[in-house]
């Protein structure tokens, strides 16, 4: 069984591929990348012209990304969220712990890894618990869960308190080679905080999250890798200060790494007021920051403080949203959104290149998680991810895959899309608005 | 003096920030006429006769929920009051559902209290009633700020070019939101004064001078403004004691000098005596603390007028 790509852009920044390529795949793993390859003689190969104005880039993968099971299925399962993540252009994505019960243990890591192979669509990768149940006392069985197929550490939602927890976590996380992933809030700032502290929040009565809540726990981290000598990774990194931290780490030479959601990217704590005031499809944490902060990120995202784009996709029902803005449920989904917003956002607006983009979605995530992907090389398994860069997309949360639908961006008219999703050499998405893709459909 | 509208825009009284100076204007002159019905010997005008009003508060409150009863019932509403006690360990109907279940009934006016800042929103988004906001969280207090300004203004004929001292807990008090962006719409120059720790982000943003010297604030004020300060905020680590308070905050008669000599006192109530205020200051000839009482029954008769009654007829003068 092969299949033979023709006439894309290929992007590949691992091996500085940036232009016409034909990709062969055969039995699910890439077999050659070349200028022009011929359709082979001997076997049947399938053949699809995809042409100049798509892009094929290696497999994108989404680090963060919240997939409710166990324990809130009726949110998000392994499987649904798996489907959004082929429809967002995701191959791969790495699950946070924060589940019923927590990953804080290689059954439950067992238990999502079987979950993911019966519904055989993105890849999925656990990440496991700092400390057992997340409650921040003792470390989890990191070992046995590194083993069952974990593959970074977090104690997402529930940061990792205690400076002296958070030492042995890198400290022991080291010795696996993996790395901490914490999500940086110092809760005893944050109180009962639901939005960013500032002019807005203030006018709208909405209690406040200072900036300085995440700021001190990255300068805290940053120091702690720098003890530690293993490797801290950021999560969903929302504040100027927290990015100038990362920024000095890095130049120091600490192992330190971060991510950005689209979220924070795109909007900014104005928008509570406005057009609708006190959407809770506008209530995550951490909170819209303001437009600096907003600023300061993209231009983090440009100039190469920021590693990766990651959603935080953080499935939640109608009932937990529609509520008073204090009691909804924080967090968005984002698995659907995450591409069209960074073409639209960033490369159209000539901040990043593409090849810039596929970076901080594909090469970075797999080298900072250590999995395969990341790059398109003979051999390795065909995880590709193609793009519609001009597509006009109009965002319907009606169409979502995922069980819930709670985006603030129902309605945006973007620029650039995706046109389809290979994993393992098998076409699990084509976008039926792409007609160069339409191939695809009948590999 | 800014213009008179002729209606307002919309059909709810969510705060004053969706309000235009001449929205205002109109809400004040109104109750300039209601309060001459409240002064009658028959307190009442059909204005209201045949519409619904319901009272929804999710807080305890005394004192805003009979203002706006009194109100209703001079307008000749048929009103109803519903107090719902709530918790947040258990679980009860949601604020939508139960909005659904009045709207059912098909009320003219919901008037709301809520400890949640833009759950007026949430409900008038759901409702075809028109929402009046009683206090929502930390937001709003639309018509508190309503019946200060119209105390202020009717001891100073005007507002524009006053100088209006807030002093107490600016974070948490919706008092403080509504009175900060009436005032400065008018003209008044308004200085906001308390502990750093009871500031909010951004407040110079809304317009007002912030200060957290006592002095500063009052001196020369033509009206002085003090508000509550809970018990829960020393528990929370805002101030250390409510006796340093009173001695770095409290408004004492030593104080009231600073202002100019017709300076008037006030405070929305409940008050603290020996906490916030003195008792010499509260009962003293400066304070107008029981104005603003009889004062927030015509703004709120205004409020509802406007809002439920239209400006289609004369009724109500």
């Amino acid at each position: 069984m092969r299949l033979l790509l023709r006439g894309a852009r290929v992007i590949d920044p691992a091996s500085g591929v940036d232009g016409a390529r034909d990709i062969l795949i055969e039995d699910g793993r890439i077999a050659l990348v070349d200028v022009s390859i011929a359709p082979s003689e001997t076997g049947h190969t399938t053949v699809v012209d995809l042409g100049p104005s798509l892009v094929v880039c290696p497999g994108f993968i989404d680090m963060h990304v919240h997939l409710r099971e166990p324990g809130y299925e009726h949110k998000e399962t392994v499987a649904s969220g798996a489907a959004a993540a082929v429809a967002g252009g995701f191959t791969a994505v790495a699950c946070m712990p924060n589940t019923n019960p927590v990953n804080d243990s290689a059954s439950v890591t067992r238990f999502i890894l079987k979950q993911a192979a019966e519904a055989d669509l993105a890849r999925v990768y656990p990440i496991g618990a700092v400390s057992k149940g997340s409650d921040g006392k003792e470390l989890a069985e990191m070992a046995d869960m590194r083993d069952a197929g974990c593959v970074a550490f977090s104690d997402d939602g529930r940061p990792v308190a205690t400076a002296l927890l958070m030492r042995r976590a890198l400290e022991y996380a080291g010795m696996l080679g993996l790395p901490v992933i914490d999500h940086c809030e110092d809760k005893t700032l944050v109180g009962e905080g639901v939005a960013h502290e500032g002019f807005n929040a203030s006018q709208l009565g909405l209690r406040g999250i200072p900036s300085a809540a995440e700021d001190v726990m990255v300068e805290r981290d940053i120091v702690l890798a720098a003890m530690t000598g293993s490797h801290a990774h950021i999560a969903h990194l929302s504040t100027a200060g927290a990015l100038r931290a990362v920024r000095s780490g890095k130049e120091r030479g600490v192992h330190v790494t971060c991510e950005v959601a689209p979220h924070h990217f795109t909007l900014s704590d104005e928008q509570l007021l406005a057009p609708l005031a006190y959407d809770t499809n506008l209530k995550m944490n951490p909170p819209l920051r303001d437009a600096r902060d907003r600023e300061a990120l993209v231009e983090g995202l440009r100039d190469g403080t920021v590693d990766v784009i990651a959603t935080d996709h953080a499935p939640h029902h109608a009932d937990d949203k529609k509520v008073e803005f204090d009691r909804a449920s924080f967090g968005i989904v984002g698995l659907e959104t995450a591409v069209s917003l960074s073409l639209d956002r960033l490369v159209h607006r000539g901040i990043i290149s593409l090849a810039r983009m596929v970076e901080l979605l594909s090469t970075n995530p797999a080298r900072i998680l250590r999995v395969p992907g990341g790059r398109l090389e003979g051999g390795a398994a065909a995880d590709l991810t193609i793009l519609a860069p001009d597509l006009g997309v109009t965002v319907s949360p009606a169409a979502f895959r995922s069980k819930s639908r709670n985006t603030p961006y129902g309605g945006w008219q973007l620029r650039g899309g995706v046109a389809a999703t290979i994993v393992g050499g098998r076409v699990l998405f084509v976008n039926p608005d792409v007609p160069q893709a339409a191939g695809l459909g009948r590999a | 003096m800014s213009e008179k509208a002729a209606r307002l825009r919309g059909k709810d009284l969510l705060g004053i920030a969706d309000l235009t100076p001449s929205e205002i204007t109109l809400i004040l002159d109104t109750a300039e006429a209601m309060k001459e019905v409240s002064a009658r010997p028959i307190k009442k005008v059909p204005a209201l006769r045949g519409k619904t009003v319901i009272n929804l508060f999710y807080e305890p409150s005394t004192r805003t929920r009979t203002s706006f009863e009194v109100a209703e019932k001079r307008l000749s509403a048929d009103t109803l009051n519903i107090a719902i006690a709530t918790s947040s360990v258990v679980k009860g109907e949601t604020l939508i559902d139960t909005a659904l279940n009045l709207e059912a009934m098909n009320p003219d006016i919901i008037v709301m209290r809520h400890a949640s800042s833009g759950a007026c929103h949430l409900l008038a988004r759901t409702c075809k009633a028109g929402i009046v906001n009683a206090g929502d969280g930390m937001h709003e207090h639309p018509t508190q700020g309503l019946l200060d300004a119209f105390t202020i203004r009717e001891r100073k004929g005007r507002l524009q070019g006053l100088k209006v001292a807030i002093i107490g807990d600016m974070l948490h008090s919706r008092v403080f939101r509504s009175n900060a962006y009436l005032l400065t719409r008018m003209g008044a120059e308004v200085w906001a004064c308390g502990p750093p720790t009871l500031m909010p982000a951004g407040i110079e943003q809304l317009g007002v001078r912030a200060t957290t010297r006592v002095e500063e604030a009052v001196e020369g004020a033509d009206a002085v403004m003090m508000l509550r300060i809970q018990l829960e905020r020393m528990q929370g680590g805002f101030f250390p004691s409510l006796r340093e308070y009173f001695q770095v905050f409290g408004m004492t008669p030593e104080r009231v000098r600073l202002a100019k000599p017709d300076a008037i006192v006030m405070h929305p109530g409940p008050m603290n005596r020996g906490v916030e205020i003195a008792s010499e200051v509260a009962d003293g000839p400066a304070s107008v603390i029981l104005d603003q009482v009889a004062n927030g029954v015509a703004v709120r008769m205004a409020v509802l007028y406007l809002l439920a009654g239209g400006g289609d007829d004369e009724t109500a003068a």
